[in-house]
């Protein structure tokens, strides 16, 4: 199947800003998709509220656009009602680590066989540029016009603690590895967590001084460094990519079947 | 056949009706008065293939439930107070997107954790209202387990009937009193099953536009059909719109499918009304001291009776105001600071001639309580 036959061009042109990496991100998640031959009606993608969000309108599955926050926890009722479906979350950092961080942190203590994309530009974009949980202290944002104090997550030591089984990052300059990690996230087994990083050159990069789209893409580059690579040992302030957990633990769906077997099993009278 | 009769508390009354009513998905959060409902379903779910889930919060177990309607589930969650006032968002939700799901509100005292083993009735106005901007909801409350039964079985019913959350408001004292209850035969009682659409494969599907019924056909999540479901005001497939017609049209749908059918949606018993020249109105568990005191007077000769309201939202406006037609006074009895009693005041004829008989203090209100009020209004004296 084409790739844009898993997009609704009927609801094209998309909303987001020109230089925005969440469409590269788009892209990235279909390929790995078309590339999986999943069928689309076994899709179910579930967002919550932002820029991020806007996805699942775009996409050609059952898509479930709902509160801030909240996805996981609607994507843990899909999920656990119909565990043969493929389940996929795109959050912001608001939505995943904001106001959805209790989510996030039982879904995957859980180890419910989702996958979460957190789509980390570091800003509450559509609200027009608030700092985030995830934007770190020393960085300018329309609440923080003196610089924030607040240090910030990192998504993927916070997943691994939480329990996350599969855990990964890559960035939206990197869109061909982020195919191959989500491709990996989608097939394992248990809650998978892939964090990109975007760019948002209309709120964080103006305030920020880093430039326009292409310059903030090449910051991805030049910040970024794969795990196991020489740049990053000669380096270690370069924020890693690639997989950092990747482990088997009991899928919750598939536990809780056993307790259907358990509580159907034969009883002798 | 011996019939099914069970010695329950109220809540497993809830969980027995729900199981009638074809449950497959419950996801919670323990709180006092409701737990109970949780502990229950968590054992009966996977008995029949069902899955039951305790999720990180109350916010979550509502999401939980509303996805879980989506995949062609039949769903509930149990609450009281507090946990009402945290799903009150996603219940919302549920309204603009019209997604089938049972909220059963064991209430206890409020407002804040209050009083959390004691019994109240003061979450009627947060049913209407607790979630914000103009929605319809509808509500039922039940003074006995058998009616808590049937009430259960016709909240999901409702649910499925009008894609909409149902508000089960049911009180701590009904919640946790034990008493009879006759299970029925299946087939006794209607069972609503989903209404799903007919339309094939390869058949474009518009999940939000009416029949001419004005009902809409649903599609599984996973089923041939894939369309975009958002709180957001959408369009006919679900997208998001903010075209002027298109949210002026599916917010006066959003109303109209509930408030269109109050008399189809309607729920209520009359206890000796035959010639009432007082009538109590009352529901949930102070019906029961109401009934016990119109009860007792009749038997002195008295002509009270007691109008005892199930269905709460859409309030009964018009059967309020007929069966209260001739009455000399109207007491309403409850226990709040006079929820139902501002209604049934903007119901009848003459509103100066309705009268609260509360009690909040936690206890159940009693037939003396009733009375002495009632004497007062009689002109007799405490």
């Amino acid at each position: 199947m084409a790739v844009k036959d898993y997009l609704r061009e009927r609801f094209f042109p998309h909303m987001w800003c020109p230089g925005c990496g969440h469409g590269t991100i788009l892209n990235s998640l279909i390929r790995a998709v078309e590339e999986l031959q999943l069928n689309k009606n076994e899709i179910v993608m579930t967002s919550g509220i932002g820029c991020s969000a806007r996805i699942s309108g775009y996409v050609d599955f059952h898509s479930l656009h709902t509160l801030h926050g909240r996805a996981l926890a609607f994507a843990t009722g899909v999920k656990l009602s119909r565990p043969n479906l493929n389940v996929l979350v795109p959050m912001g950092d608001g939505d995943a680590l904001a106001i959805g961080g209790n989510h996030f942190i039982h879904a995957a203590r859980r180890n419910i066989d989702i996958t979460a994309i957190v789509m980390n530009n570091r800003i509450y974009g559509m609200t027009g540029g608030q700092f985030s949980p995830l934007s770190g202290p020393g960085v300018k944002a329309t609440t923080a016009p003196y610089l924030t104090i607040d240090s910030n997550f990192d998504v993927v030591e916070l997943a691994r603690a939480a329990g996350a089984t599969f855990v990964a990052r890559s960035t939206a300059y990197h869109a061909k590895e982020s195919t191959e990690l989500l491709k990996k996230a989608i097939l394992h087994k248990g809650f998978s967590v892939v964090e990109i990083l975007s760019q948002c050159p209309t709120h964080y990069g103006r305030k920020n001084k880093e430039g326009d789209a292409v310059s903030m893409l090449e910051l991805h580059k030049t910040n970024t460094a794969k795990l196991g690579s020489k740049a990053l040992e000669e380096n270690p302030n370069l924020v890693p990519r690639g997989i950092f957990v990747e482990k088997d633990r009991p899928e919750y769906c598939a536990e809780y079947d056993k307790i259907i077997a358990y509580a159907t099993r034969e009883k002798v009278s | 056949m011996s019939k099914n009769i069970r010695f329950v508390q109220g809540n497993e009354a809830c969980v027995e009706g729900a199981i009638y009513a074809g449950i497959d998905f419950f996801a919670g959060y323990p709180i006092t008065p409701s737990t109970e409902i949780a502990e229950l379903l968590s054992a009966r779910l996977p008995e029949k293939g069902g899955k039951f889930i305790q999720m990180e919060d109350e916010i979550a177990s509502m999401c939980a439930i509303i996805g879980a309607s989506l995949t062609g589930k039949k769903v509930m969650t149990a609450t009281s107070g507090p946990g009402f006032s945290l799903k009150q968002e996603a219940i919302g939700y549920a309204c603009m997107a019209e997604i089938p799901c049972v909220i059963a509100n064991v209430q206890r005292g409020g407002p804040s954790t209050g009083n959390p083993t004691h019994v109240s009735q003061g979450d009627i106005n947060q049913a209407r209202w607790g979630t914000h901007g103009d929605h319809a909801i509808i509500a039922l409350t039940a003074s006995n387990h058998q009616d808590v039964f049937t009430m259960t079985v016709d909240a999901f019913n409702m649910a499925e009937t009008y894609r909409t959350p149902v508000v089960l408001l049911f009180d701590e004292a009904v919640g946790h009193m034990r008493e009879k209850l006759i299970i029925p035969e299946q087939g006794e009682l209607e069972i609503v099953d989903r209404l799903r659409t007919s339309l094939g494969k390869g058949v474009d599907y518009h999940p939000y536009l009416p029949r001419e019924d004005g009902r809409l056909p649903m599609s599984d999540f996973g089923g041939e059909h894939r369309y975009n479901v958002t709180g957001l005001f959408h369009d006919m497939w679900g997208f998001p719109s903010n075209n002027p017609s298109v949210v002026n049209e599916l917010l006066k749908h959003l109303v109209d499918k509930i408030e269109n059918n109050v008399h189809a949606i309607t729920r209520y018993k009359e206890h000796f009304m035959e010639g009432a020249e007082y009538v109590l109105i009352s529901y949930g568990s102070s019906a029961r001291s109401a009934i016990h005191l119109a009860k007792s007077r009749r038997a002195k000769g008295e002509k009270i009776g007691v109008l005892e309201l199930q269905s709460i939202w859409p309030f009964p406006t018009e059967l309020v105001r007929e069966k209260c037609e001739h009455a000399k006074a109207i007491l309403v009895v409850e226990m709040n600071m006079g929820q139902v009693t501002a209604q049934v005041k903007a119901s009848v004829r003459k509103p100066n001639r309705v009268f609260l008989a509360n009690r909040i203090d936690g206890h159940l209100i009693t037939p003396s309580d009733i009375k002495k009020l009632l004497r007062v209004i009689q002109g007799r004296g405490v």
